[in-house]
C-alpha cells in the first residue's frame, strides 16, 4: 500500500490513477475470482440439478413423455411417503450406516494411532492400508459377491467347516446387511486412516515426550493428548462418511443384479438411493416420484450431518474439559 | 463414501445440466425427447446402421452375409445385450432422454404392450407397410400394433411351449423316457405335478423343475385376464391369477429347484442334474446346448400341460429417435422375412413368427442330434396350433406386474411366508 501511494504521489494524472484503481480492485476481488471456478461449476451441475429436481418434484410426468404434465402439489411425497418400501429402505440405509461407518471409524483410528509408532517399514504399512480403496467399487462388490454368494460362496465353506449352518446372505435381511458394511468397510477404512494419520503426525512430538515423562503410558496418551488434538479431521471424517454412508449404492445394487427388484426379494437391502433409482424406472409419474424421493433422501441426509456434527462436537468439547 | 455411486446418481442431473449450458449457449429450448420430426439423413455403402438385440436372436449369420454383399446399401452392426431386464432398463431410459437408441431395437414380446401405450407409441417410429400384412402369424403381428393400427414392431419369433426333460435322469427314478411316453406324464398340470412328486421319491436329490419363475410363466400364459381386464384396470386379485400363484407356492419345498431363473445357480442346475424337466419354448433350445453342452440326455417331449401355451416372442422396433428410419424398416424387414427367420431357427431354435418360415421349417423336417434327434421344428409347429391366440391379455402394465409376481414367488423361493409374499405382491401392485 505505502508502495502505491507514493507512486501515486510522484505522478497524480491519469494512466497511474486507473493502475490504482485497478489494482485496489485487484486486492479486493481476485480472491472471488479465483474461487468462483467452484462456484460456478456447483452452480450448474450441482445446485441447477437439485432446484430442478425439487420444482419436478410437484408434476406429474408420464412414462414415455418428452416432457412434464399438470402440478400435482404435495402428491409425489404423499406417494413416497406412504410407501411401506420407502420405510424399508431408510431402515436398511440407517442400518447399512451404522453397520459400516461407526466400526469404519473407529478400526480407522486404532490402525491410524498404530501407524504413528515407529514401525519398520512404515510407508510400505501406510501405502498398503489404501490398497482396497484403489480397486474399483464395481470389481470389489463382485468379488465380494462370489464370496457371499448363498450356495457357493467362501464365507458359507469357511462356516460349513467349522460347523455353522450356512448363511442366507442374500435372504436374510441382517446378513445382507452385515455383508454389504463388509465391503463397504474394506474399500474405506484405509481411507480414512490416512486422514487420520495425516491429522496425528501434525501433532507436536514434545507434547507427548513431556507426557512420557510424566509417566503416561501409550493408551493414556492415545486418550488425553491424540484424540483431542485431532477433533476437526474426526469431525471431517465423521460427517463425510455419514453424507457417504447414507448415499451407498454401488455395493448393495451389485450384491443383487436382478433388475426386477434390486434390492432383494424382499427389500432386504435396498437402500434410498436404489429406491430413488428403481422409482425412476417405476410405471406412473417415475420422475417426479423419485425426484420426491431424492429431496427426502437429502434432507435426511443433511438432518443426520447436522445431528452428527453436533454430537460429535458436544462430546469432543467434554473430553477437552 | 463410494465416489462412484455419488456420480451414479448424478447422470440424469448431469444430463439435465449440459442440457441447460447447451440450451443457454444455442438458444434451443427443447431438451431431450426426440420427436419424429428429427431430420432424417441418408446412409452411404459404407456408413453403419445399428441394431440391439438380447439374449440370442440368431443374426450373427445374417448380418455377417449382408456386410458381405456388396449390393447392400448400407452396412449393420449389432450389439447384443445379454438379458432382457438389463436391455429393457437402457430402452427405457434412452427413450425418455430421447437420445442414445440404436436404430433397429428388439424388443420383448411381454413389455411390448407398454410400449404401444398412448404416449408411449410415439417414441417409435410408424413401421407399417401394406404390402407385409400376411407375412406372420395374426396374433403375433396384431401384438405389434397400436390399437389405432400403426404397426410399431415386426415379429421375430414365438414361443410355443413343449416340455425338455432329462431322459438319463427319468431311467433312474423308473420313468418311461421315450419322448411319446414320457409325453403322458405332462398332459395337464395336476398329472405334471403328480409325476414330479413321484420323482422327487426316487430321485431325492434332484428337483422335478427348474425354477418356481418359469412354471409360474407357463401357467399364467393360460390365464385369461391374469392381470388386467380388458379395459386396462389392474385387477391381480382374481381367483384365477391366486390359483396359480398358491400352486406354484404349494410345490415350491418338494419340486422346485427354488433358484432364480438366468442366475448363476439356476445355470449351474442345467449340468449338475438339477432338475429334470423345464416348459420350453424354442428360443429355450440355445440356452439349454450353452448352459449343458456335454450333458446327455435332454429330450424334448411333443405335449404341454393343459394344452398349449406361448411365452415371449420378441418384435424389432425402429425408435422415433433414429436418423435412418427409412433404412432402419429395411433392415427390420430383412430381418423378418421368410429366409432369414429360417436361418434364425437353425442358428438358435427359436421358432418363426413367419407363416411361410414356418411351412419351410414343417417341410425340412429336421432333426436336432442334441435333443435326441427329435423333430424340434415339427414340434414346435404342433405346439404353436395348440396355441390359443390372445392368451393371455396383456395391458399395458403387464411387463411390470410380472416382474413384481416373479419376486412375489421368490420370496416364498427363499422361505417366506406364501400369504405374506402375496400381499406385498397386491400392495407394490397397487402403488404401480
Amino acid at each position: 500500500m505505502l508502495d502505491q501511494a507514493s507512486q501515486a504521489r510522484r505522478s497524480p494524472q491519469g494512466p497511474s490513477a486507473l493502475r490504482q484503481r485497478l489494482s485496489r480492485w485487484d486486492v479486493k476481488y481476485a480472491p472471488y475470482l479465483f474461487i468462483a471456478p467452484f462456484f460456478v461449476v456447483f452452480a450448474v451441475i450441482g445446485l441447477y440439478p437439485l432446484l430442478y429436481t425439487g420444482y419436478l418434484s410437484f408434476f406429474s410426468w408420464p412414462r414415455f413423455g418428452a416432457e412434464h404434465g399438470d402440478a400435482v402439489g404435495w402428491a409425489n411425497y404423499s406417494h413416497v411417503l406412504s410407501d411401506p418400501v420407502f420405510r424399508k429402505a431408510i431402515v436398511n440405509t440407517i442400518g447399512i450406516f451404522l453397520l459400516s461407518s461407526v466400526p469404519q471409524v473407529i478400526v480407522a483410528t486404532v490402525i491410524a494411532a498404530l501407524l504413528d509408532t515407529n514401525l519398520r517399514g512404515r510407508s510400505w504399512w501406510r501405502m498398503s492400508v489404501l490398497l482396497p480403496y484403489v480397486v474399483a467399487p464395481a470389481a470389489a462388490a463382485l468379488i465380494w459377491g462370489a464370496i457371499f454368494a448363498d450356495n457357493s460362496g467362501l464365507a458359507n465353506e469357511i462356516l460349513r467347516v467349522v460347523g455353522i449352518d450356512p448363511i442366507g446372505w442374500h435372504s436374510d435381511r441382517f446378513a445382507s446387511w452385515t455383508a454389504i458394511a463388509t465391503m463397504v468397510n474394506w474399500r474405506w477404512t484405509g481411507y480414512n486412516t490416512l486422514i487420520i494419520l495425516a491429522a496425528m503426525q501434525a501433532v507436536p512430538r514434545d507434547i507427548y515426550e513431556s507426557a512420557s515423562i510424566d509417566g503416561a503410558n501409550r493408551v493414556r496418551q492415545f486418550w488425553n493428548i491424540t484424540l483431542p488434538s485431532i477433533r476437526p479431521t474426526m469431525v471431517f471424517v465423521i460427517v463425510t462418511s455419514t453424507m457417504g454412508g447414507l448415499q451407498i449404492f454401488t455395493e448393495p445394487r451389485l450384491f443383487d443384479t436382478n433388475l426386477q427388484h434390486q434390492g432383494g426379494a424382499n427389500y432386504q437391502f435396498q437402500t434410498l438411493t436404489m429406491y430413488v433409482f428403481n422409482t425412476a424406472n417405476s410405471a406412473t409419474d417415475p420422475y417426479p416420484r423419485a425426484a420426491a424421493a431424492a429431496w427426502l433422501l437429502f434432507l435426511l441426509i443433511v438432518g443426520i450431518a447436522l445431528l452428527n456434527f453436533l454430537v460429535t462436537r458436544a462430546v469432543q468439547r467434554r473430553s477437552l474439559r | 463414501m463410494s465416489k462412484i455411486s455419488k456420480s451414479w446418481r448424478r447422470t440424469p442431473r448431469t444430463a439435465l445440466a449440459a442440457c441447460a449450458v447447451a440450451s443457454l449457449v444455442t438458444g434451443l429450448t427443447a431438451c431431450g425427447g426426440g420427436g419424429g420430426d428429427d431430420e432424417q439423413s441418408a446412409l452411404g455403402k459404407d456408413d453403419t446402421l445399428t441394431i440391439t438385440t438380447f439374449s440370442e436372436f440368431g443374426y450373427d449369420e445374417l448380418i455377417k452375409e449382408w456386410n458381405a454383399d456388396p449390393e447392400r446399401p448400407f452396412k449393420v452392426k449389432q450389439t447384443k445385450i445379454s438379458e432382457w431386464d438389463t436391455w429393457k432398463q437402457t430402452l427405457t431410459t434412452s427413450l425418455q432422454a430421447g437420445t442414445g437408441l440404436t436404430d433397429v431395437v428388439a424388443i420383448e414380446g411381454d413389455a411390448m404392450p407398454q410400449f404401444l401405450a398412448e404416449g408411449a407409441s410415439d417414441q417409435f417410429a410408424d413401421i407399417t407397410d401394406p404390402e407385409l400384412d400376411d407375412r406372420w402369424v395374426e396374433y403375433k403381428y396384431k401384438a405389434g400394433q397400436t390399437t389405432d393400427g400403426v404397426q410399431i414392431g415386426y415379429p421375430t419369433d414365438a414361443g410355443p411351449e413343449a416340455i425338455c426333460y432329462r431322459a438319463d435322469l427319468f431311467k433312474k427314478a423308473g420313468l418311461p423316457s421315450e419322448p411319446a411316453e414320457a409325453a403322458k406324464l405332462f398332459t395337464d398340470w395336476d398329472t405334471y405335478f403328480a409325476s414330479g412328486e413321484k420323482f422327487a421319491k426316487k430321485v431325492p436329490k434332484t428337483k422335478w423343475y427348474d425354477s418356481s419363475g418359469s412354471i409360474a410363466q407357463a401357467m399364467l400364459n393360460q390365464v385369461k385376464y391374469p392381470f388386467q381386464t380388458e379395459d386396462q384396470k389392474v385387477d391381480v386379485d382374481n381367483e384365477e391369477l391366486k390359483a396359480v400363484y398358491d400352486t406354484v407356492a404349494k410345490y415350491t419345498p418338494t419340486l422346485s429347484t427354488r433358484a432364480v431363473q438366468w442366475k448363476e445357480d439356476w445355470q449351474a442346475a442345467f449340468t449338475n442334474d438339477g432338475f429334470a424337466t423345464m416348459p420350453c419354448p424354442g428360443w429355450m433350445f440355445a440356452n439349454i446346448k450353452s448352459s449343458a453342452p456335454d450333458v446327455k440326455g435332454w429330450a424334448i417331449a411333443d405335449v404341454f400341460p393343459g394344452g398349449g401355451g406361448n411365452w415371449g416372442g420378441s418384435f424389432l422396433a425402429v425408435p422415433a429417435q433414429s436418423k435412418h428410419q427409412e433404412e432402419a424398416k429395411q433392415l427390420a424387414n430383412y430381418l423378418t422375412d421368410a429366409d432369414s427367420e429360417v436361418t434364425a431357427f437353425e442358428a438358435t431354435g427359436n421358432f418363426p413368427a413367419n407363416i411361410e418360415a414356418q411351412e419351410t421349417l414343417a417341410a425340412e423336417n429336421k432333426e436336432d442330434p442334441y435333443f435326441g434327434n427329435a423333430k424340434t421344428a415339427e414340434i414346435l409347429a404342433n405346439r404353436a396350433k395348440a396355441v390359443e391366440p390372445d392368451l393371455p391379455f396383456k395391458g399395458d402394465k403387464y411387463s411390470d406386474i410380472l416382474g413384481l409376481l416373479q419376486t412375489a414367488i421368490q420370496r416364498v423361493d427363499e422361505g417366506a411366508d406364501p400369504e405374506k409374499s402375496w400381499e406385498t405382491f397386491t400392495q407394490a401392485v397397487g402403488r404401480l
